[in-house]
């Protein structure tokens, strides 16, 4: 056979010939497998939405935003969690006080100091790994910082728990926004003769700034929904919390106490507290998210 | 000639006409410019410094316990306040299956998730929804996943697990009669919950594989779905491994969604059905109430544990990523 016949008899097979039945099966098969599986893992969202707006709508007027938790029994009172809304704001404001600044000079140090030295990558690691740890373990260790030393659970303690929670995301989101703006900024900020403080402050961080804001706006939501953290560093109240150094009450502490509690009107309290609670996380979550409209590292 | 020397020695001096020396290093903002650098390398050392503060605290914390109970400590079923005998294993053993339940349940509905939306079967105006939808399910506070947990995931689970019960009440796994809460009820919870993260990382590993990869295989002939299962799971498959430890740590470390559904009781038992008890849960329940130091320390004892196996398991996950990370960037 000379190499011209051998080709010809090769080319006689049907190369438009349709796919044979198992891999025609095969495609469509696992096309529907996919499809199913992604409906089932978009269920439980939908799921826990729906039935937060079914059951909290029903008892959500201005008076439980505004009222003291009544004691159980006593149906003509008005019931509310107003206290643990304040409680909730006290800390979350005063983890933001402290790792904000902590979190934006850390997010500064990655992007822009000790280029070409593996001190920004070992930093970088070592926060990664710190957004990773347990916000239990967390509220252990706020509680052997604080509530140890001072014999005293407190909002302090809370606070300060929820801001080794948000550091690491300030930290992260921090980095990114800063890595977006062009290095042509700030190549034209030290030919101008700028150093790294003006750089920094009066260039960089402008620049970045939305991003940035984003970014505390996302460490926010995560911290106003932590529960373990709080559970033992600020503990819970029934009343208004008196200053800084005493048990405070708070949203997701509440939903919990709530949740767990054998009557039927403080069940359906944790379930309007719950709706509160998910539109103030959500509602910064979506702005932040289409703000920037780029997945940050959220965790 | 000598004009030109002239007015370029006039450039290059200070003349007293622009008033400022620019040569000059003795200003105000040399130092605030050292002041700054130094400053931030102090917050940065600092917020790095927390990793260690945290578990330096715990360790300190917990050394009543370690020194009472030792390595029995992991070995121990006890676990009796009012007499100060304690043990972690059936809390070890709740943490890992759990655990182990919602990866086994996670893993394949967050590579679904991945696939269907960095593949082009839907337009993005579809695709994007989706994804986004996924990863807002991690912006829920876990204390509200619970709550749903324990109202309606509870009861809806029951028949499901009575119907495992009376079929299939031979197979270890499943042969204790439920009664509602469970580790299975547990698992599915922690599943939902570590579902974006399964699902986020491994889409970004798999849009990073080359097209030039995808292109080749279906030149060859390849249909979409022997490319994914051929060519592209394969490549990206240390990202999705990555992807799945990460997952693996967030549900260690998952609390408040567990304590609610779990049963909370300290048996050791094969059968999902079966209530059982997590770390977190038991630190959760305890903490407050803990007065005696050697309770504390115990709680802190297993906080100690807890934290070494997240470490380990987050430490190799972020590696993992990372190394994808980079490989990207050499491509």
């Amino acid at each position: 056979m000379t190499n011209r016949e051998f080709l010809d008899e090769t080319l006689e097979i049907k190369l438009e010939q349709p796919l044979p039945p198992f891999r025609t099966a095969f495609t469509w098969g696992m096309t529907v497998i996919a499809f199913a599986l992604t409906g089932l893992a978009i269920l439980p969202l939908l799921a826990i939405l729906f039935e937060i707006l079914r059951q909290g709508i029903t008892h959500l007027t201005w008076e439980t935003l505004v009222s003291l938790p009544a004691p159980v029994g006593m149906e003509d009172m008005p019931n509310g969690f107003a206290n643990a809304i304040v409680g909730t704001l006290t800390m979350v404001g005063l983890a933001t006080l402290l790792s904000v600044p902590f979190g934006i000079i850390t997010g500064v140090f990655l992007s822009e100091f000790a280029k070409g030295s593996p001190f920004p990558t070992i930093i970088r690691f070592i926060i990664k790994i710190l957004s990773s740890v347990p916000s239990v373990i967390v509220g252990v260790f706020a509680f052997g910082v604080l509530v140890l030393t001072t014999k005293q659970f407190s909002a302090l303690a809370g606070g300060f728990a929820l801001s080794v929670i948000m550091l690491p995301i300030v930290s992260l989101t921090t980095e990114e926004a800063l890595k977006l703006v062009p290095k042509s900024y700030r190549l034209a900020s030290a030919g101008l003769g700028g150093g790294r403080f003006q750089t920094t402050f009066r260039i960089v961080i402008p620049a970045a700034l939305p991003a940035i804001t984003t970014g505390v706006l996302l460490a926010v939501a995560r911290a106003a929904g932590e529960t373990a953290p709080l559970m033992f560093t600020a503990l819970f109240s029934q009343f208004w919390q008196e200053g800084l150094f005493s048990p405070t009450p708070s949203m997701p502490v509440l939903i919990y106490t709530y949740a767990s509690s054998p009557f039927k009107e403080q069940n359906e309290l944790a379930w309007t507290a719950a709706l509160v609670l998910i539109c103030m996380v959500l509602m910064s979550n979506i702005l932040s998210r289409l703000a920037t409209n780029r997945r940050l590292t959220s965790r | 000639m000598t004009d030109f020397s002239r007015s370029t020695r006039s450039l290059t001096r200070p003349s007293p006409e622009i008033g400022a020396d620019l040569t000059s290093t003795k200003t105000m903002a040399v130092l605030v410019e050292y002041g700054f650098t130094g400053l931030v390398w102090t917050f940065a050392i600092a917020s790095a410094t927390t990793l260690f503060w945290i578990g330096w605290i715990v360790f300190k914390d917990a050394r009543p316990a370690i020194g009472e109970f030792g390595w029995q400590f992991f070995s121990s079923q006890q676990w009796n306040v009012p007499e100060d005998l304690y043990g972690a294993l059936p809390y070890i053993y709740g943490t890992l299956v759990s655990s182990g339940v919602a990866i086994l349940l996670a893993f394949p509905l967050g590579l679904a998730v991945a696939i269907v939306t960095s593949e082009d079967f839907l337009p993005l105006w579809v695709r994007s929804p989706i994804s986004f939808m996924v990863e807002l399910i991690a912006s829920i506070p876990s204390v509200i996943v619970g709550l749903w947990g324990v109202f309606v995931l509870i009861p809806m689970m029951l028949p499901l697990q009575q119907w495992l019960y009376d079929n299939f009440s031979w197979f270890p796994l499943f042969k204790t009669e439920p009664f509602g809460a469970s580790m299975l009820v547990a698992g599915v919870l922690l599943a939902v919950m570590i579902l974006p993260t399964v699902a986020a990382i491994s889409r970004e590993v798999l849009l990073a594989v080359p097209r030039d990869l995808r292109s080749a295989s279906m030149s060859l002939g390849a249909t979409r779905w022997e490319t994914i299962w051929r060519i592209l799971l394969p490549t990206a498959s240390s990202g999705i491994v990555g992807a799945v430890i990460l997952a693996l740590g967030r549900a260690l470390g998952e609390t408040m969604a567990v304590t609610m559904v779990i049963g909370n009781s300290t048996q050791i038992s094969t059968s999902l059905l079966d209530a059982g008890y997590t770390i977190p849960a038991v630190l959760a329940n305890e903490f407050a109430e803990a007065i005696t130091d050697l309770h504390i320390g115990a709680l802190m004892y297993l906080a100690l544990i807890l934290f070494a196996i997240t470490l380990v398991v987050n430490a190799i996950a972020v590696l993992l990523v990372q190394l994808i990370g980079g490989r990207r960037l050499k491509h």
